[in-house]
């Protein structure tokens, strides 16, 4: 962010518009193509579902790229926490209220671990998070003996994605809980990142460490706080994908990072650090989503939904910056 | 009203390609959502599916998540395909517990829900195309007695005890044996849980424990390499081994002898019955709870055949 405030909030302004109108002219496109599949409300919700797990750990990667870091740990951290709720809900038959704050508790402290290897150990992100990501794949697998933990008796946890509160006030929205959840985290995040010390500072650290640094501002114990954050949204992704499957699967979840990472970036996220946008990370996880549905309503062959995602993705990141030179 | 219906019916008013697609629904369409779809075992479903598509002249697609542990990818790729209001639908579910709102989805849209593989915890599909376990077991059997002259001492390397492929391979094989071959006992019944090590150790011991061991059943893939290899260290010979599947290291044991044959199921079978099954559940004909998928056995002799290459697998 070397640019200053007032030009930067319309660099800003039209990247999300440019971001926005990619995403309605897919869906544009989708429904002209194939408008008695594509624009139902089944499918409409079931794209809608299909985000909310890569869309709240996409927010909670924004966190970390804005700082100039990376998490590779998201997607098995995810799982990782999905896990620890099985043990506690399922297992212990401890009740929601308290299974859902140790579910997220224990993705903030896996970040903030993340975070102190880091600062403290001084490993790079990339390798830190990498070794996080083996060492609580390992353990989900341990702790689970390579088996699901179901959720089937715990009274209320599928709701949690599944259930529909809005449908009982408005039967003809039969918009899922998990949606909500989503759209919750990110609001949220959002404050988060533009009107609180913690935010300001992640992007600050992104924009200039050093500076940051010499300013007296504790970088370190920050980057702990940013990187526990972060878990803790993952602590929610692992709670929603929990709730979808009824079940904690603790083989999944590796790859979910690379797409996490895909949708930060089509947001116009710069992985230099300094730079992000919530919305347009939120953003971002539509056009991935809306994609993969629409090309699958289309039934294009697998092989070239996945040529067409990798293309798209370069796409996007290179307009962006073609966009950011002119500026 | 759905406000979203309005908004559909002005689009595909608007829209030259959705009179294309209206055209195009006169074809019957099956989406097939399968477990995998890059390993060899599902490409050989899809191309089963995609014979039969051309034989009974409906169109198929086949999708699969990227690895067995994706299951909210899977879901998302049923509920594509339920978007596409197909006639019917074949699905191997990764969790089938997972899977069940999907389905409730399906029956009440009165799309008929075919399974492949393995079987769903639940009575919504109406068939199950897959490998009998038993009888392709019972199978190994014969060929065990053929091979060891119909008498002497067998054993079983399980690869686990609770999968219903786990029990219906060792069920076959040892009730055959019971029922048919009076003059061969089988001594011991071990599980490796399909791994190669573990079953190594596992032959070298019944070796050690039954000097007279005549010949070692392994009931899959991981299983029978872990035999010929146990075998093979114990530097035992005259142990007869029938493997299951197929994949690189079993074939080359086939090839050199350490392994005398194995049993492979059809995967190409699995995929055509499949579709087949869905057609027939369109035209409304009734369809047994399980459809047999068939399976072969083969040997060093028969390996490059053409009907047996195409089912065997790297």
């Amino acid at each position: 962010m070397t640019s200053h405030p007032a030009s930067n909030w319309s660099a800003q302004a039209r990247q999300m518009l440019l971001a926005m109108a990619s995403l309605l002219a897919l869906v544009l496109v989708f429904s002209l193509l194939k408008p008695e599949a594509f624009m139902t409300t089944d499918n409409l919700i079931g794209v809608l579902q299909s985000t909310t797990v890569i869309g709240v750990l996409a927010i909670a990667s924004t966190f970390v790229i804005v700082t100039g870091g990376i998490d590779l740990s998201v997607g098995v951290l995810m799982t990782f926490c999905a896990v620890t709720g099985g043990v506690v809900m399922a297992e212990w038959r401890a009740p929601l209220w308290l299974g859902v704050p140790a579910t997220i508790g224990t993705g903030a402290l896996c970040g903030a671990l993340s975070g102190l290897a880091i600062t403290r150990l001084r490993v790079p992100p990339f390798i830190a998070t990498l070794g996080m990501m083996m060492l609580l794949k390992g353990l989900s697998l341990i702790i689970t003996r390579t088996k699901p933990i179901y959720f089937s008796d715990v009274e209320g946890f599928d709701q949690i994605a599944l259930g529909s509160w809005i449908e009982t006030w408005l039967p003809s929205l039969p918009l899922p809980n998990g949606v909500l959840i989503f759209a919750a985290v990110a609001v949220i995040s959002a404050v988060v990142l533009r009107k609180t010390v913690l935010g300001r500072y992640a992007l600050a650290i992104g924009s200039n460490e050093e500076a940051v640094r010499l300013s007296g501002v504790n970088v370190s114990r920050w980057k702990v706080l940013i990187y526990g954050f972060a878990g803790g949204i993952c602590g929610v992704a692992g709670l929603l994908i929990a709730s979808r499957l009824n079940s904690a699967q603790p083989a999944l979840g590796q790859g979910y990072e690379l797409d996490a990472i895909a949708a930060v970036v089509i947001g116009g996220t710069s992985l230099s650090g300094g730079v992000g946008s919530l919305l347009g990370t939120v953003i971002g996880a539509f056009i991935m989503s809306v994609l993969i549905n629409g090309l699958r309503i289309l039934s294009v062959a697998q092989e070239w939904q996945m040529v067409l995602t990798g293309a798209i993705i370069i796409l996007a990141v290179y307009t962006d910056k073609l966009r950011r030179q002119q500026d | 009203m759905n406000p979203l219906n309005h908004w559909r019916g002005a689009l595909a008013a608007l829209s030259l390609a959705g009179l294309a697609g209206l055209s195009q629904a006169q074809e019957i369409y099956i989406p097939i959502i399968s477990k995998g779809f890059q390993h060899q075992f599902w490409q050989a479903v899809k191309s089963g599916a995609d014979q039969a598509a051309k034989d009974l002249k409906v169109r198929v697609s086949f999708e699969g998540p990227e690895t067995e542990q994706q299951v909210d990818k899977q879901l998302d790729m049923l509920s594509a395909a339920l978007a596409k209001k197909p006639r019917a639908i074949g699905l191997a579910a990764l969790d089938s517990k997972a899977a069940i709102p999907l389905l409730r989805r399906a029956q009440q849209a009165g799309i008929p829900v075919i399974a492949f593989d393995s079987g769903v915890d639940s009575d919504i599909p109406l068939t199950t195309a897959q490998t009998d376990s038993k009888a392709a077991a019972a199978l190994a059997a014969d060929k065990m007695a053929e091979k060891i002259g119909g008498a002497g001492q067998v054993a079983v390397i399980g690869h686990d005890q609770t999968s219903t492929t786990g029990t219906g391979r060792r069920d076959g094989f040892v009730e055959r044996i019971k029922s048919r071959y009076p003059n061969i006992q089988v001594v011991d019944v071990q599980y490796g849980g399909g791994d190669h090590l573990k079953s190594a150790e596992i032959a070298k011991t019944l070796v050690q424990a039954h000097p007279q061991l005549k010949g070692i059943f392994g009931t899959n893939e991981g299983s029978a390499i872990g035999a010929g290899r146990g075998i093979r260290e114990a530097k035992k010979t005259g142990v007869v081994i029938i493997g299951f599947d197929s994949g690189k290291a079993q074939k080359d044991m086939i090839r050199d002898g350490t392994i005398a044959g194995a049993i492979t199921q059809n995967p190409v079978g699995i995929g055509y019955r499949t579709v087949e099954a869905a057609v027939k559940a369109i035209k409304g004909e009734k369809l047994p709870k399980i459809i047999d998928t068939g399976f072969y056995y083969y040997d060093k002799s028969n390996m490059g055949d053409p009907k047996i290459a195409a089912v065997l697998y790297d």
